[in-house]
């Protein structure tokens, strides 16, 4: 069984995100990055599904500029077995990404998708639910226990106030939430092996998808400041201030 | 950077645009490596540091070792980091492909090594000892020693000691009396008590290997007298694992200000059954093979220190940058809010003086580390020669100038902190406890100063003191072609020609009067001290020039720019430390050497 890992190139989530001055987007020169943490999450529970015998393969895939290929070399250094670029400079929406990755799924077939629930800079939670639709395969959302049978998986689901156990027949789509594993560092040796596995490069063109974003962003904002506290006087005037400042009672 | 480690954009100036460590790509032993591989690793260096290492440096120093039920009982998170450090295969990392290793240069593993440095120093100090008795074994033990031994060592199933001190004999080792006796099997029975053990017993390992010196029967006196023994915890089965007791057994606990993760232990061998060992290459020669596993630790200790200030460093002006307090002193207005610490000069000052002393330090230890590497693999005979009598003259001065500096910065970073640095709320405290065994251990800085006047000075013939001079030519030399630092290049060079000329006053003097010119030892270590940060000060800042023209952006362009004002700041206020050293070497001064015993 092919199992295919989606791994995005992000801000890294130690950084501090700073918005351009010019108020385009947030600041990316000279700045640090490195895989989405929940694809991290996508990329271990697919080398331990290969560990444990049911995976044969691990395809990690990336869209975005040239430097993605080091996001997909991490990858590689974890454990996937080989990688695909689509080399596109520019904005991608989840929609794009989605059509792309139907059309990597289209020529790798494989039986299973791993994908982050969402990715940690513009938190879309989109791209994965998208590609189901797109392929007709059932989803299996913020997965936190993945179980393989013979044709079907049967995946634990975080949801509002508990857990929740469905089966899905495959070939499926899984996102997966925080709490699925602990992706493993990127071993030394792993990371030397990494540079001879072969990483293939495509252009949306070849892939027969229109990658122009459908969304024209404006102007990007810092959030407002947080203002400095004041000591009320006593408990009617906290009352007072929550009620006429806050307006939360 | 929320790590408070080592900042990764200067740890990759200093190996890729200032050493150029790429350059060792074409050497056969590196071959097939390459700069994006070196910078994944260095990424799980920093993570495993501060994921695994970092969050347990407070609770292993409040929880310190104990004894429970005869066994050493360690703080429950440095099994687990010392696991990720050892499956990640840093231990292994630098070793020959034959041996199982990777064949890194020496230089990127020390640069990995400097993130676990400054997350917790007292963890990383039993994979450090591993580390270095692998070496050992490596380099002076038998085929079947390393077929035995160094795999196990390697993947941290056993971990290292090195056992040299007893109770009455720490930095005088001539005075060692642990005795070996030869059995029938070739091997030795070994007794004696030994002292300042680090790792000396604990349940992390399955197994420890501890290498004693010790004398064999009728053995001369002094150092040449000393042999060196590979002596297990356990004894081991025909398979390799271990098996019985063998005689090394726990006396008790040290109980220090510092390094609290580390447990140092005193250890009795052979007193309630035999402690079986065997010899590592020849008798007497065991301080020779010991002094190998050292100079890679003095290395050591001077990244270890200079890592902590780094940390300290960072930690304060994080401080300095969140904390309002006061105002300018032409501030009157007590209306006016308050300005961070930072934009206080004095507190600037403090910054710039631990700034000066991480990151100057981590550029002489890469640069330290890079000699390592062109000694063992340059193609050129000369070269690799060269560079070990360069690495001979500078591993006195890494060892003890930068453990004093790097104490003194941390030492800023809790001024800079006020009250609050003084508690336990904050870190800084606790850099400085770590940080102040790295003056002693080792061989202490006194020792060391010795070292470089009485010895290395006149080593080779002057050779490896001539190699210093030259290296401080070469970059006053690039400075010189650079207008805005021909001062310093000028003020280097004079500086430099004074400590040269007294160098050649003092040889003489110490072959006549060695005992009163060693009296002033320490004030030539200072001297040669802030020559050597000077020179690497401004050797990193016409790099820093060179790429400032290219510079993308506001924040690259800030930290290259710090780098030349913190060069000034080298000049301005440390390099001229150098004077008062120079004045009182040159008049001869014996006050240290005539001051009466009976007079204190």
């Amino acid at each position: 069984m092919k199992v295919l890992v989606p791994v995005k190139r992000v801000i890294d989530y130690n950084v501090k995100v700073r918005v351009k001055a010019d108020q385009t987007g947030v600041e990316l020169a000279n700045v640090k990055m490195s895989m989405n943490p929940f694809d991290e999450i996508s990329v271990e529970e697919a080398i331990r599904l290969k560990e444990a015998g049911t995976a044969t393969e691990v395809i990690a895939v990336s869209l975005g500029a040239q430097q993605c290929q080091e996001t997909i070399r991490t990858a590689l250094a974890m454990g996937a077995d080989r990688g695909i670029h689509v080399l596109h400079d520019g904005d991608l929406e989840p929609l794009a990404v989605a059509k792309m990755l139907k059309a990597v799924v289209d020529k790798e077939q494989p039986e299973l998708v791993i994908l982050g629930k969402q990715a940690i800079d513009d938190d879309a939670n989109q791209t994965g639910q998208m590609l189901a639709a797109l392929l007709g395969w059932g989803q299996a959302t913020f997965a936190s226990k993945i179980e393989m049978g013979a044709g079907e998986a049967k995946v634990t689901r975080e949801i509002d106030g508990g857990l929740e156990t469905i089966s899905l027949k495959l070939p499926a789509i899984v996102t997966t939430d925080l709490r699925l594993n602990e992706p493993r560092y990127a071993s030394l040796p792993n990371i030397m092996k990494a540079k001879k596995k072969p990483i293939d490069q495509f252009s949306p063109a070849d892939l027969g998808v229109d990658p122009a974003p459908r969304l024209e962003t404006l102007k990007v904002e810092e959030p407002a400041k947080r203002e400095a506290g004041v000591t009320v006087a006593d408990v009617a005037e906290l009352v007072s201030k929550l009620r006429t400042e806050a307006k939360v009672i | 950077m929320a790590d408070f480690l080592i900042r990764d954009r200067d740890l990759g100036f200093l190996l890729h645009q200032h050493l150029g460590i790429d350059g060792l790509l074409d050497r056969p032993r590196f071959r097939g490596q390459g700069r994006e591989s070196y910078d994944a690793i260095l990424e799980t260096a920093r993570r495993i540091a501060a994921e695994k290492f970092r969050p347990h440096n407070r609770a292993s120093d409040l929880e310190e070792p104990r004894v429970e039920n005869g066994r050493v009982v360690v703080h429950p998170e440095i099994g687990p980091a010392i696991a990720a450090f050892s499956e990640a295969g840093f231990a292994a990392a630098h070793h020959d492909e034959a041996l199982g290793g990777m064949q890194l240069p020496w230089v990127v593993t020390q640069a990995a090594f400097a993130y676990f440095q400054a997350a917790n120093l007292a963890t990383v100090a039993y994979p450090f000892l591993t580390i270095a008795a692998g070496n050992l074994i490596a380099a002076h033990g038998t085929e079947s020693q390393k077929a035995r031994f160094l795999p196990p060592l390697m993947d941290g199933r056993f971990f290292g000691t090195m056992m040299l001190s007893e109770p009455h004999a720490g930095s005088s080792l001539s005075d060692v009396r642990s005795t070996a006796s030869p059995c029938d099997d070739g091997r030795y029975a070994l007794t004696g008590t030994k002292m300042w053990i680090s790792g000396g017993e604990h349940e992390l390992a399955e197994n420890i290997v501890h290498l004693v010196l010790a004398r064999t029967p009728g053995a001369p006196p002094g150092v040449k007298g000393l042999s060196l023994f590979l002596v297990p915890r356990y004894r081991l089965e025909e398979d390799g694992n271990p098996g019985a007791d063998n005689g090394v057994v726990l006396a008790g606990l040290n109980h220090k200000m510092g390094y609290r993760g580390t447990v140092n232990t005193v250890i009795n061998l052979g007193e309630t059954e035999p402690c079986i060992g065997e010899l590592i290459g020849e008798e007497h020669r065991g301080l020779t093979y010991m002094f190998h596993m050292m100079n890679e630790a003095r290395i050591g200790v001077g990244s270890g220190a200079v890592a902590q200030a780094y940390t300290g460093y960072l930690h304060s002006l994080d401080y300095a940058r969140t904390r309002p307090q006061g105002r300018h002193p032409d501030g009157k207005d007590p209306a006016s809010p308050q300005i961070p610490l930072i934009e206080h000069a004095d507190i600037r000052r403090m910054l710039l003086l631990q700034k000066a002393v991480a990151e100057g330090g981590l550029a002489l230890c890469l640069e330290a580390a890079l000699l390592v590497d062109d000694q063992r693999t340059h193609p050129d005979e000369a070269v690799r020669r060269d560079a070990g009598l360069l690495l001979d003259f500078l591993t006195p001065i890494l060892k003890s100038f930068l453990s004093d500096r790097a104490l003194e910065a941390n030492d800023a970073a809790i001024q800079i902190h006020g009250g609050a640095g003084y508690t336990r709320d904050f870190p800084v405290e606790q850099f400085w406890r770590d940080n102040r065994l790295n003056p002693i251990h080792e061989g202490a800085n006194g020792i060391q100063a010795i070292d470089l006047m009485g010895r290395k000075l006149g080593q080779a013939d002057g050779g490896s003191f001539t190699l210093f001079l030259d290296s401080i030519a070469g970059t006053v030399g690039d400075a010189r072609a650079i207008d805005a630092f021909a001062g310093h290049a000028a003020a280097l060079e004079e500086t430099t020609s004074r400590f040269r000329r007294l160098a050649e006053q003092v040889l003489p003097e110490l072959r006549q009067e060695a005992r009163r010119t060693l009296a002033n030892a320490s004030a030539f270590m200072e001297a040669a001290g802030y020559i050597t940060l000077a020179r690497a000060w401004l050797a990193q800042t016409v790099t820093a020039r060179r790429l400032l023209s290219a510079a993308e952006g506001a924040e690259e362009e800030a930290f290259l720019n710090g780098k030349i004002e913190t060069c000034g700041f080298v000049f301005a206020w440390l390099l001229p430390r150098a004077e008062p050293a120079l004045g009182l070497l040159e008049s001869g001064d014996d006050t240290v050497f005539r001051m009466s015993v009976d007079g204190f």
